[in-house]
């Protein structure tokens, strides 16, 4: 009886301890920037793992979402709208919310996931007390490189992303409608303002944060062996991909 | 001297330390033993400030560790070596690696002295062909034995075993035995070895501590807890699970 009235309450709470600790490992984070120097190495080499290898996944999606954008527009365009519109479109659409949005939603999956798991392995198996009591600081040496690999790789992601969406939307548009590129850059420059590009960025930026930043927290108090760094993976995933999408909404209210 | 007072610690809201008070003076082996799940593990961490007491002291040459800012902490740390029950060697580099990322964390060393010690901290635990495997690449008992070099080979006042020779066979079991009296005799290291195995107690022990549901047993002489009336040291010593204490199967 007296757990069904708790167990509510109990989540609630935990929930909030767990915004706290999320929150506290921010500042822990901060304060182990001062040892960027010492953890630079490491942070080259998760640069390369999480920017540099995750290029092909990232054209491959971006392609496709520029494509579709184009087939959909193409196919609620009436005759009264003229064809290089479907540039505009693309353009827009692209450059605000699909290539940001699906470069994090798939990047939650490639980079989120393995940074949880890697360190919520090292949890476990007593590797992060150990480095510890070799007097590291697991956050500098372990964290802080994942988070500002991320965070600095995420834009140059969304930049490829964005090159590769519009491109995609004209292929099919010309194979659709058959529009020429002269066309379809006319019709992307027709509502593009710089704001537009300097904006995904933004959001480039606060996604690389949130999700490096998420999964790490998650890895980082991993309990309970194997199973509890699957369980530690799995809420990862979840919990990014709610968070860019609250974040998504938030950052066009405040911006656009 | 590591001074441990009125320690006390719940994890998971159930006490798992009741109340500890103990020294281990310079230059002593101090050995903790205790059946399993009796909290030595979490004791031995409380000794390095991977977990901090709810209440009570642990205090490192007269420093409470518990108060100490993280940086403070990690100057104290740097006298203490730790070996870990699991080995807990880093697995995405190679045993050799393992060494001298610990030897980098003091920032004295150059390349080539670093190299060397690797070499020389490998030897000691006979290991130095698999300078270049991975952890994966070992066997249970290797990885202890890389994870006792990796401790070691920063030279520390104070080493700390969890389970050192727990999985190894009997020859292996005596040559870490006979390291760890060497550490004693010619380094002067202050030891803390949880264990339960009585091999080690007859052999390194200066003095023993037997840890009950938390609580201190019995803390004095080997030579005195092989004597020792009382019924849960008699149990633990004897190892018979028919002398029940407290509950009867
Ligand atoms: N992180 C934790 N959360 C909750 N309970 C824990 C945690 N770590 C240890 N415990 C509990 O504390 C008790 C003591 O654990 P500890 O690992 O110290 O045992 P031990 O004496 O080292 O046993 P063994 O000889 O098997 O290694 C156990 O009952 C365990 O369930
Ligand atoms: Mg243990």
């Amino acid at each position: 009886m007296f757990r069904v009235i708790f167990y509510p309450i109990r989540g609630v709470i935990q929930f909030f301890e767990g915004i706290g600790r999320y929150f506290l490992l921010q500042l822990m984070l901060f304060r182990s920037l001062t040892s960027w120097r010492l953890n630079l190495i490491n942070t080259i080499d998760q640069m390369m793992l999480i920017g540099a290898r995750s290029i092909p996944i990232i054209i491959l999606t971006s392609l496709f979402s520029g494509m579709v954008t184009a087939v959909q527009s193409a196919y609620q365009f009436s005759s009264f709208i003229p064809s290089y519109y479907v540039g505009s479109v693309v353009g827009e659409s692209v450059l605000l919310e699909l290539a940001p949005m699906i470069t994090g939603l798939v990047l939650t999956g490639r980079v989120g996931a393995t940074i949880t798991a890697e360190i919520g392995t090292m949890r476990v198996t007593e590797q992060i007390d150990a480095l510890e009591s070799l007097s590291f600081d697991p956050v500098g040496y372990l964290i802080l490189p994942r988070v500002l690999a991320g965070t600095i790789m995420f834009p140059f992601l969304i930049i490829i992303a964005d090159f590769f969406g519009v491109f995609g939307g004209w292929v099919s548009a010309h194979a659709q409608m058959n529009v020429s590129m002269f066309e379809f850059i006319k019709g992307f420059k027709q509502w593009f303002t710089p704001w537009d590009a300097w904006f995904g960025l933004i959001k480039a930026v606060t996604f690389g944060f949130a999700i490096t930043s998420i999964a790490c927290y998650h890895g980082y108090y991993t309990k309970g062996g194997a199973q509890g760094v699957g369980k530690a993976t799995t809420i990862t995933v979840v919990v990014s991909c709610v968070t860019i999408v609250f974040l998504d909404y938030v950052l066009a209210a405040l911006f656009l | 001297m590591i001074q441990v007072e009125n320690l006390y610690k719940e994890l998971g809201s159930k006490p798992v330390l009741k109340g500890l008070s103990f020294e281990v003076n310079d230059g002593e082996t101090f050995v903790v033993i205790g059946k399993s799940g009796s909290g030595k593990s979490v004791l031995l961490k409380h000794l390095i400030g991977l977990l901090k007491a709810d209440s009570g002291k642990v205090m490192i040459d007269g420093e409470n560790i518990g108060a100490l800012s993280f940086k403070e902490l990690q100057r104290v740390r740097q006298k203490i070596g730790m070996v870990f029950q699991s080995g807990a060697l880093f697995d995405s580099m190679s045993v050799g690696e393992n060494i001298a990322l610990a030897l980098r964390s003091k920032e004295e060393f150059t390349k080539w002295e670093i190299k060397e010690k690797v070499k020389e901290a490998l030897e000691i635990v006979d290991l130095a062909e698999a300078a270049d495997l991975m952890p994966s690449e070992l066997s249970g008992g290797m990885k202890k034995r890389a994870g006792f070099a990796r401790a070691i080979a920063l030279d520390p006042q104070y080493m700390l075993y969890d389970e050192p020779t727990t999985g190894l066979d009997p020859v292996m079991t005596d040559m870490i035995n006979r390291l760890m009296l060497k550490f004693k005799q010619q380094k002067e290291i202050t030891s803390v070895i949880v264990t339960h195995e009585l091999r080690i107690v007859h052999d390194v022990a200066d003095r023993v501590l037997l840890l009950n549901e938390g609580e201190v047993a019995f803390n004095g002489l080997p030579a005195e807890i092989e004597k020792s009336e009382d019924p849960v040291v008699r149990q633990f010593m004897t190892g018979d699970s028919t002398l029940a204490i407290g509950e009867k199967i």
